[in-house]
């Protein structure tokens, strides 16, 4: 099952390669992983999705916390988190079919970053499954170039008590029970 | 004032300043520099003949004496000689720094000469590891070095230095105190409820049980296990990592439980209510088959790693800490309950110690004495009477370790020197050398297999050359005994190669290295000959044959249950019947 962690690791060389060496040294298969840097130029941050034996799943989260550079490691799989992936998508396109593509992008809120008289590059970003739909319809407008980021996770600010407040007078409760406590 | 200093002459002052007394190293092209500053500086260096050897002798130093170990190797195959060494020194926890030399930066990604991604190498050997490239960080890594390889759970940490930083100089700075380091945090006191929690899990229990491992001895908390053994009246069982943590004399000590472990300890665990670990880590030789190990008891477990904690087993109560910061805080509180309400669960406590008395007697380690063949068990027993419990015992990998775990006396911790969790032959007499350096004054024995020394004779020349007086006992039993034992027991008596044929005549090879060695067969020549071997101011070389298809019992089945321990060989089929 894919497990989804996000990480705090110190900017150092190396820090990378210790975090993929405790999931490759158990033959784990990294669906995808994403790293740059945080507010804190020292500290950077990382996002990994990657196939886990559930009942490996806190192991693997202490195992990695426990590797010098790591500042902190979440487990967010089950967590309410924000989860969106970035997709760059260069489709050859004929010129019939161009305004009809750009109508379908315009559904999933893709832009257009790069256009020549053939091809359409988009890029479009939002929740994995968004991405997939998206990328499923365009086959049928012409020969598709893909590149996605991965995930990229952060788990859900907590509520606050105003927000709260007003989610129980308008009788949202599932959305008060998936909130993170404060 | 400062003055500029070269990057080798910093590394050595650096070492020098986290109190190395010794390094164990193999010079090569990039370390050039390096031994350079060694010639005339009076920081020792001890020159051994393969660079895994460094690495073990330095963990022999390290698991001797508590302090950290070091080692030094070139670039490429020097440094990927250390890595077996480093791994175990990561496996049993031990505090390890080693330096390695690395080519010039401006080369490294070009396939130079001697050049191996050392860094990437062994990022899976060590707890941590350093590539420097900035001489300006030289120092400072160094401190950290040592402050991530001592602290916490202990460990191998690796400084991989490239050869321009040797060679450039700059203005010496010494390191800075670590106050924080953000990846690293290390938790050592327990929290108030969990020592509370830990009071109510042993005032109720009535059959406690303590499985005490190596982090006893790391923590240095062997007087806060006796004390809790006293408080609880509760047996005490060590695991292969963890003899000597309580004198083998004190009246709980059980001995050891796992695979080869006592009838008592595996029986104890297997019936107790109340599971006491303390720094061990649930290992499969151990536990044998998972859930079937401690099936009635809870388990309270204290490990300075929190990954440790349920990794295996999950306990009921998990303490992350250092075992002695706990058990004091535990044993405080146990006195004074103990002081206000009296003792609970007296008598059943009573009846579990006479239960364990009684799993003692019935069957302790047990092997049929022979007059014109030295049993392996009898050696270990003549060693252990020789050394009264007293002497540094380095053993080697495979049954003579086994045996030797059952059979040695130890009046405290590390005494007892061994590749418990790595299982690395060719460790023992390299750690004995190792452990002699750190403790001069003490006896030191290396017990070995005929097929492990074969792994570390080169070191011959680096004991004989040193002059370290450490006496060497090859128990020479012809074959790669504990596979033999396995192709016996599971793979019907087909022993494939497992014969360790043309072993060298002992008293020439020692001779050749000039030392005293002796080849003794029979049991009356033993003790003379143990004797001989003590007398001796130098080393000596004992290669003891003894009876070749011993088996070491009891046995656990890799895999099994404890209560599918084989205690005893089946009885001999007699021909003709």
């Amino acid at each position: 099952m894919n497990q989804l962690i996000s990480l705090r690791v110190e900017n150092k060389p190396g820090a990378l390669m210790r975090v993929a060496g405790v999931l490759t040294a158990r033959g784990y298969n990294i669906e995808s992983l994403t790293v740059a840097r945080t507010l804190d130029p020292t500290l950077s941050s990382m996002t990994i999705v990657v196939d886990v034996d559930p009942a490996m799943r806190s192991l693997l989260i202490k195992q990695i916390t426990r590797l010098v550079n790591v500042v902190e490691a979440v487990d967010l799989t089950e967590s309410v988190s924000v989860c969106r992936e970035m997709a760059l998508i260069k489709i050859t396109v004929s010129p019939e079919m161009r305004s009809g593509l750009l109508k379908e992008a315009d559904v999933f809120r893709a832009r257009v970053v790069d256009a020549s008289p053939t091809s359409y590059t988009l890029e479009v970003s939002g929740a994995g499954e968004k991405l997939d739909a998206l990328i499923a319809l365009l086959h049928n407008y012409g020969e598709i170039e893909m590149i996605r980021s991965g995930a990229m996770a952060m788990a859900r600010a907590p509520m606050t008590k105003s927000h709260k407040a007003f989610l129980e007078m308008s009788g949202r409760r599932e959305e008060i029970e998936a909130a993170v406590e404060t | 004032m400062s003055s500029l200093m070269s990057g080798a002459r910093i590394l050595i002052e650096s070492l020098v300043r986290e109190g190395t007394e010794v390094v164990f190293g193999y010079p090569g092209g990039v370390t050039l520099p390096i031994y350079d500053v060694l010639y005339d500086h009076p920081l020792k260096h001890v020159l051994v003949r393969h660079e895994e050897n460094a690495c073990f002798a330095a963990e022999g130093y390290a698991r001797a004496t508590g302090k950290v170990g070091v080692c030094m190797a070139t670039s490429g195959p020097g440094a990927t000689n250390l890595t077996t060494g480093l791994v175990d020194a990561l496996m049993d926890s031990i505090p390890i720094v080693a330096i390695t030399g690395q080519v010039p930066s401006k080369l490294i990604g070009r396939d130079a000469f001697q050049e191996a991604d050392t860094f990437g190498i062994t990022r899976g050997a060590t707890k941590h590891n350093y590539l420097v490239k900035d001489i300006d960080e030289l120092a400072q890594t160094i401190r950290e070095a040592f402050y991530v390889a001592s602290t916490g759970r202990p460990g191998p940490v690796l400084v991989d230095t490239t050869k321009d930083v040797l060679i450039s100089q700059t203005q010496y700075h010494p390191a800075k105190v670590i106050e924080e380091m953000r990846g690293y945090e290390i938790r050592r006191e327990p929290g108030g409820d969990e020592v509370e929690q830990a009071l109510q899990f042993l005032w109720k229990a009535e059959r406690p049980y303590i499985y005490a491992g190596g982090g006893v001895i790391a923590s240095g908390a062997s007087a806060e296990l006796a004390e809790l053994a006293e408080v609880l009246d509760a047996p005490v069982a060590s695991t292969v990592m963890g003899l000597g943590a309580l004198p083998s004399s004190h009246p709980n000590f059980i001995s050891m439980l796992g695979m080869h472990g006592s009838y008592a300890a595996n029986m104890g665990v297997t019936e107790t209510d109340a599971l006491i670990a303390l720094g061990v880590r649930f290992d499969d030789r151990v536990t044998g088959r998972l859930d079937a190990f401690a099936p009635n008891a809870s388990v309270l477990h204290v490990d300075i790693d929190p990954a440790e904690l349920g990794k295996n087993r999950k306990p009921d109560i998990g303490i992350v800490g250092d075992v002695k910061q706990v058990l004091r805080r535990v044993i405080e509180r146990l006195k004074v309950t103990k002081e206000t309400l009296g003792s609970i669960n007296a008598d059943p406590r009573r009846q579990w110690r006479g239960r364990i008395q009684g799993w003692m007697q019935e069957h302790p380690f047990e092997y049929q004495h022979l007059d014109d063949e030295i049993k392996p068990q009898y050696l270990m027993e003549k060693i252990a009477e020789t050394s009264g419990g007293e002497a540094i015992i380095s053993v080697d990998v495979g049954q003579h370790q086994m045996w030797a775990a059952q059979y040695m006396k130890f009046n405290g911790p590390r005494q007892w020197i061994n590749s418990g969790g790595l299982g690395a032959m060719g460790f023992g007499l390299p750690a004995a050398m190792g452990a002699q350096c750190g403790q001069p004054e003490k006896t030191v024995f290396a017990i070995v297999g005929d097929g492990g020394f074969m792994m570390s004779l080169p070191e011959l020349a680096t004991i004989a050359s040193n002059g370290f007086p450490v006496k060497i006992v090859i128990m020479n039993n012809g074959w790669l005994g504990m596979v033999r034992q396995w192709q016996e027991l599971f793979f019907n008596k087909r022993y494939s190669s497992v014969e360790m044929d043309c072993f060298p005549q002992c008293e020439l090879l020692a001779e050749s290295f000039g030392i005293k060695g002796r080849t003794v067969e029979r049991p009356a020549q033993l003790d003379e000959a143990l004797k001989d071997a003590m007398a001796e101011p130098g080393p000596y070389l004992l290669n003891v044959k003894v009876s070749p298809e011993e088996n070491v019992f009891p046995m656990i089945p890799s895999g099994g249950a404890v209560n599918e321990m084989i205690l005893q060989p089946p009885a001999p089929v007699s021909v003709g019947d």
